[in-house]
């Protein structure tokens, strides 16, 4: 009796799920191994639209663009969490509760509107920072201006997930850090920073995901900036173009294929290093 | 423990302020004409105060389509929550409470494509949805939010822990039906870890521009974030018709986010609590 009923409650979720993934995902890899051709149609090209795009240089420089930007905006958020979570449950702010609010508020603002008034703020027709003398969305500081919106979207979120963390380290250690005289920063060094372990490292691998992804944000500003945001300026950028400006819809499917495996093994990576550098 | 500290609250003031400048930036704006945004300083307010005509602008501009995405928005983020939340909370309990065939490979197949990123999927979702005449439509951006592998995983570690099986044997000697047994006895231990994944499914199909963009052609079918990002385009080429453009896209992108702010302001007590939730059981 009680095996069917787990069929029951399985079933909705795993037809859905075969029909909006497996599916998709299997049909993108069934595309990506045939090519358009002006005479003769669509015909099957083997592994093709891969070697293609293993040599493609746009592909390439956008997949190491959005590499680099993980490498520096991710620590750069996370140690803005890390400091805001510690400081909110270290008890010795005033007010911690309208802290955590305000850093958590920019989680509810769509990417959309957050790179629409960074955008503005950035833009030189009356963006109070190009008026300090310094152009934030011209060809050099492109990058970490990007890396400012995507920091101001999800520092609050990050620091959510690591203060929830920090709330359920039990009280003995504490007690214990204080009977042996460590201070709030002794506190925060030895016993809530390798307590966060596990919650920072959940951040790292969403934060794969989100850096390798980025669309939203360069498409908005793009229109700030055409000359330095090319439309294959990272790897989601390039393949959208790909499917619905050049209408190459079979290499497309090719480059999301290719980025999702890029993702999956970067999301590993992460993992592997983190789980064996606790030995 | 007791003792505040003056420099961190400070320190952390600089910190608060890094965060809310931008929004404060987009009060001011909202109050100013489009002439008076490049005129004026932009982090104060300018001499007239035009918040209430943007605002009437911003509603009547094209036959009044910014209040059309707003209820788009709130039913594609309201239908996709409930409907995720719901099909993740069934089968994370059905996962975690029943033994059948096939079993550990349907879980292990859905918690192996938690880091597919869902943008890659969008591209092949479009195309199958063009063959099935999907595209163009609002099902286009709800269906495939309907399905979230990471919530399946919260809801399965939750309900591992959270229903006992002492009380479902209970309910099985007293004759209880499984179904009769879930909605009855096991839906309210779950409550925590739904509205954990009802927020997440939320704010993702609220946020949503990716997706959106790529299914739907027809600008009465758009999502705020769709119609906003259409408004910016149309207001930086800037000149004839599309010059006062600006002042609707800066008041529009203020009037978006209010409904997000007010649930998180309203509903902290459990967001706050859920999102733990989540955290704790990684």
């Amino acid at each position: 009796m009680t095996k069917r009923a787990g069929y029951v409650f399985v079933a909705p979720f795993m037809v859905f799920f075969l029909l909006l993934f497996l599916l998709p995902l299997g049909y993108a890899g069934y595309l990506s191994l045939f090519k358009d051709q002006l005479v003769g149609g669509t015909v099957f090209a083997g592994l093709a639209n891969y070697s293609r795009a293993l040599a493609d240089d746009q592909l390439l420089h956008g997949v190491l663009r959005v590499g680099l930007f993980f490498l520096v905006q991710v620590p750069v958020m996370l140690l803005v969490s890390l400091g805001a979570a510690l400081a909110i449950d270290s008890g010795l702010l005033r007010a911690a509760r309208l802290f955590r609010l305000g850093v958590f508020l920019p989680y509810a603002v769509p990417s959309v509107v957050a790179a629409l008034m960074w955008g503005y703020l950035y833009g030189p027709s009356f963006g109070p920072l190009a008026k300090l003398g310094f152009n934030p969305i011209g060809d050099t500081l492109m990058l970490p201006s990007l890396g400012n919106i995507v920091t101001w979207e999800f520092a609050g979120y990050n620091m959510i997930i690591l203060y929830a963390a920090l709330r359920t380290v039990p009280a003995e250690r504490y007690e214990a850090a204080a009977m042996d005289g460590a201070g709030p920063w002794r506190t925060a060094w030895f016993i809530k920073i390798p307590a966060l372990r596990p919650a920072l490292l959940l951040c790292l691998v969403f934060s794969v995901i989100g850096s390798f992804q980025l669309f939203a944000e360069p498409k908005l500003i793009q229109s700030l900036a055409p000359t330095v945001i090319t439309s294959s300026y990272t790897p989601n950028l390039y393949a959208y173009s790909l499917a619905f400006i050049s209408q190459q819809v079979n290499y497309a499917a090719a480059v999301s294929f290719l980025l999702g495996f890029v993702i999956l093994v970067v999301s590993y990576a992460v993992l592997l290093t983190a789980s064996r550098s606790r030995r | 423990m007791t003792r505040r500290s003056t420099t961190l609250t400070l320190g952390m003031g600089a910190v608060l302020i890094y965060f809310l400048f931008p929004l404060f930036w987009l009060v001011i704006a909202a109050t100013k004409t489009t002439g008076d945004l490049f005129s004026t300083f932009g982090l104060w307010f300018a001499h007239d105060f035009s918040l209430f005509a943007n605002i009437r602008e911003t509603f009547t501009h094209n036959h009044g389509e910014y209040a059309r995405w707003m209820a788009n928005t709130l039913v594609y983020a309201t239908v996709s929550a409930l409907g995720a939340s719901a099909l993740a909370t069934f089968a994370g309990y059905g996962f975690a409470r029943y033994q059948f065939r096939g079993r550990s490979m349907m879980l292990g197949t859905v918690l192996g494509t938690i880091m597919v990123p869902t943008t890659a999927l969008a591209i092949p979702t479009y195309l199958l949805f063009s063959k099935a005449a999907l595209v163009n439509t609002p099902w286009a951006v709800i269906l495939p939010s309907l399905v979230s592998p990471f919530g399946l995983f919260l809801m399965w570690v939750y309900a591992r822990d959270a229903v006992s099986d002492t009380v479902l044997e209970a309910a099985r000697i007293d004759g209880a039906g499984e179904l009769a047994i879930f909605f009855r006895v096991v839906l309210r231990s779950l409550g925590p870890g739904f509205v954990t994944v009802l927020l997440f499914t939320l704010v993702a199909t609220w946020n949503n521009y990716f997706l959106p963009l790529i299914m739907l052609n027809d600008p009465s079918y758009y999502p705020i974030t769709v119609g906003l990002a259409s408004w910016s385009a149309q207001a930086v080429g800037g000149s004839g018709a599309n010059a006062d453009l600006l002042a609707c896209v800066v008041t529009g992108s203020l009037l978006s986010i209010i409904p997000l702010i007010a649930a998180f302001v309203l509903l902290q007590r459990y967001w706050q609590s859920g999102l733990s939730a989540g955290a704790v059981k990684e």
